[in-house]
């Protein structure tokens, strides 16, 4: 080795001799600029095992962070470990919270996390929330303490309005990204959009789909005008056709489309324009939207369906005649989102027209309707299977389906890293042979290997849960409701999925045997849900008490005995129970 | 809702017949008044399709010969939170009108969202291709719908804001947007009482 000393930081085994104890050792400087290229989380992680020297050196190196659960860790703990970060992904509520499963004021609120951010991150850029608590306070407080920052993201987030907005778009000069999602927030209005500068210049991502207000459109195409980086653009439905036509010629160079509204009657003129516009996107390849398409309106879009890799239709509400006329331009199709107005029939184009499809998306246009009972059925997913057999991820809503058709798609598509079915019937058995549906996950887990996450529907008895457990090796998520018949069930899974991190089970007969059997595994696991299900407050107490790693939290629902435990979330944290419970969470 | 004076005009082309004892009066299941003989599907059993009357069994009934369950005929609870579709999604369905279409003889339901079209003849062709056994016939400026496979014709109806059963076409279909509340396609032979009107004003120019 050479003689240059190696510099310390923080690490109490390092020495400053050139002979250290590790024979293969590099200087700081080099370690660290070797790291620094190291972008997967997951190799980071791998890296920071190796030894003391390593492991600072990658804490000194990473900028991104990525937190899944906001309980498993404190603000403080990530501030200690990584002292250069710029990127934050925060995740927070269970998920069953988009279900409306999880009480108000439960927690996850940004706002602590932001204060230790602006005193150790002064210079970050970046915070992608999901399903956390976000006040306008807190917006603004993001606005006024990070003067760099580059890209909000909020999915799923709730307890903010467009005066929060109004802030962002004020104060971050050098905003690049503003993506606002499905999130329950309260729309007071378009005017935040008018808060950008007219400097303001930066912008590469503007989604504001979500937000029903109209916003002002000289104040946005003036923007879209001057953003000359702008790649993806996602306008609300108060966007009109004509409006659209002006934002395209502005941006040309846009990657990802939001139309707004395409119901108006348009000229033949019109219409021209519209398809010139379209055919001047050479680089569009995503576009949703398409709000309450006229199918008259849908050949608009025929100049840049070729290069199309990303269709989301499930605002534009379809019928079969109509998707399948507009998939026959989209052959180079990877993903498609739909409402089940769409039909078999519209399913079955999607099989002939989309050879190269990877991800499907069927969404039911009336769920919660029970006199509705069109939709899509079992013939048109196997359809689908049939023509497009690189199928790797489906989420599929259907009010029928067979064992058969089941194995028939998987026996087609075996690649699947995500199958999400969700028969819409709680219970609901094979319609053709009225038995369990316990078959159809069985073929799905022997036949694809590769499976990451599983939703499972319909009548279901242990036997589905045994499949899972004996062949779902890969398997990383579980979302069971309405499902098993005994602990058995649960237990299978919780011994056999190796690899599982998270499972969300509802309405299930699993009780305290099941719950602990899981004892040592939700360790290695980043949560469990429960609710609805067979638990008590002692079988709660007792996980709590043998394993301190773990937090155990019991919601109970208002008429509920006292001994039933309704919602249990169970979580590995570090950072011990939470400070900040609501009364009516309990940690055990 | 009260017995009602037809709200239909008197004066029609009786071809001789006195059509008045015909005459489709409406009124809740059960009350008594004239029904043609031979028209073994009662008026009453169809066209009140809310849940909890009569006829929510025979919906039911319907229902489990096409899905094939084996459950009893009770009226469905909603689970809370499934199936597990995101609420947002229903706050952006605020601008629509969403209505329930029955037609005649089919065991189920559509529905279709009358802020779509703007104008009768737009409703009608999306009727007709939602139904897709259906071609639209225009006879003597009644809007008919016919099923080319057995020559039944039906008439599209609507129930209005007063619970009151109403021709399709008949007033500005602003106005019928307004206050249509659910379709019915009825079959020909038991909309006789509805009378044929003068041709109605609607303007093409719709939206």
């Amino acid at each position: 080795m050479d003689s240059i000393s190696k510099k310390t930081k923080d690490s109490p085994n390092s020495t400053d001799s050139p002979e250290s104890t590790h024979p293969s050792s590099f200087p700081d400087e080099v370690l660290e600029g070797v790291l620094s290229l190291l972008s997967f989380n997951k190799d980071r992680s791998s890296v920071s095992l190796v030894c003391k020297d390593w492991y600072n050196a990658e804490r000194w190196t990473r900028t991104k962070v990525f937190i899944g659960n906001c309980y498993s860790v404190s603000p403080e703990i990530v501030a200690r470990r990584f002292p250069k970060i710029r990127s934050i992904i925060l995740k927070g509520k269970p998920r069953f919270s988009d279900f409306n499963l999880v009480p108000e004021n439960w927690g996850a609120d940004i706002q602590s996390w932001l204060v230790v951010f602006a005193r150790v991150y002064p210079f970050l850029e970046e915070l992608r929330l999901k399903r956390m608590t976000v006040s306008d306070e807190s917006l603004e407080f993001l606005a006024a303490s990070f003067p760099g920052f580059k890209a909000l993201s909020l999915s799923s987030c709730d307890g903010f309005s467009t005066d929060g907005l109004k802030a962002i778009a004020t104060h971050c000069k050098n905003l690049i990204e503003l993506d606002i999602q499905d999130n329950g927030m309260d729309d007071f209005g378009g005017g935040w959009l008018s808060c950008f500068p007219e400097n303001f210049a930066s912008l590469e991502v503007l989604n504001f789909a979500s937000l029903n207000s109209e916003v002002n459109f000289d104040a946005l195409e003036r923007l879209v005008t001057r953003c000359k980086s702008l790649k993806v653009l996602r306008v609300n439905k108060g966007i009109t056709l004509e409006q659209l036509q002006r934002l395209l010629m502005r941006a040309p160079q846009l990657m990802e489309l939001g139309t707004g509204s395409f119901q108006q009657d348009l000229t033949p003129r019109q219409c021209a324009e519209l398809e010139s516009a379209f055919s001047n996107c050479k680089n569009l390849h995503t576009v949703s939207g398409l709000w309450e398409a006229n199918s008259l309106n849908l050949p608009i879009l025929y100049p840049a369906c070729a290069s199309l890799v990303f269709l989301n239709l499930i605002d534009a509400t379809l019928q079969s005649g109509e998707l399948a006329k507009l998939l026959a331009h989209c052959p180079n199709l990877r993903r498609l989102w739909v409402q089940d107005t769409v039909e078999d029939k519209g399913l079955e184009a999607v099989g002939s027209c989309c050879p190269l499809l990877e991800e499907l998306r069927v969404f039911p246009a009336d769920p919660f309707d029970p006199d509705i009972l069109h939709g899509v059925t079992e013939s048109g997913f196997v359809a689908v299977s049939r023509g497009c057999r690189r199928l790797r991820y489906v989420l599929y809503f259907c009010r029928q389906m067979t064992n058969a058709a089941v194995a028939t798609i998987v026996q087609n598509c075996p690649d699947f890293t995500h199958f999400r079915l969700c028969i819409i019937n709680p219970g609901q058995p094979d319609h053709l042979t009225n038995e369990p549906m316990d078959e159809a996950f069985g073929a799905v887990v022997k036949t694809c290997t590769k499976l990451q996450r599983l939703s499972v529907s319909g009548l279901l008895t242990d036997l589905t849960f045994e499949y899972i457990g004996k062949y779902a090796k890969n398997l990383e998520t579980l979302s069971v409701a309405f499902a098993g018949s005994s602990d058995r069930g649960m237990q299978c899974v919780l011994g056999g999925c190796s690899k599982l991190r998270k499972l969300e089970i509802r309405d299930c007969p699993f009780g305290n045997a099941a719950l602990l059997s899981g004892l040592e595994k939700y360790e290695s696991m980043r949560s469990l849900w429960m609710s609805a299900c067979n638990v008590t407050m002692n079988g709660c107490r007792l996980l709590a008490r043998e394993m301190p790693w773990l937090n155990v939290e019991v919601m109970k629902d208002e008429e509920s005995d006292d001994s039933h435990a309704d919602k249990v979330y169970v979580y590995r944290s570090v950072a011990g129970p939470r400070r900040d419970a609501p009364p009516f969470v309990m940690t055990l | 809702m009260s017995s009602e004076k037809p709200k239909v005009s008197p004066e029609f082309e009786t071809s001789g017949m006195n059509l008045q004892e015909t005459e489709l009066t409406l009124g809740l299941p059960g009350e008594s008044r004239t029904q043609k003989s031979g028209t073994k599907r009662g008026f009453s059993e169809t066209v009140d399709l809310c849940p909890g009357s009569t006829s929510a069994g025979k919906e039911e009934q319907s229902e489990n010969e096409i899905s094939g369950t084996t459950k009893p005929p009770t009226a469905k609870e909603q689970k809370v939170g499934w199936p597990p579709v995101r609420a947002f999604r229903k706050n952006l369905m605020k601008n629509c009108k969403y209505v329930k279409v029955a037609v005649d003889g089919a065991p189920y339901l559509r529905k279709v969202d009358l802020e779509m079209y703007c104008s009768y003849q737009q409703l009608l062709g999306a009727l007709e291709e939602m139904f897709t056994c259906f071609t639209i016939r225009d006879v003597l400026n009644e809007r008919r719908l016919m099923d080319p496979l057995n020559g039944v014709e039906y008439v599209p109806t609507y129930e209005d804001k007063d619970g009151d059963w109403m021709l399709v076409g008949d007033v500005p279909w602003k106005m019928f947007v307004e206050s249509c509340k659910r379709l019915r396609l009825m079959k020909y032979s038991e909309a006789i009482g509805f009378a044929p009107r003068t041709p109605p004003k609607c303007s093409s120019s719709g939206c």
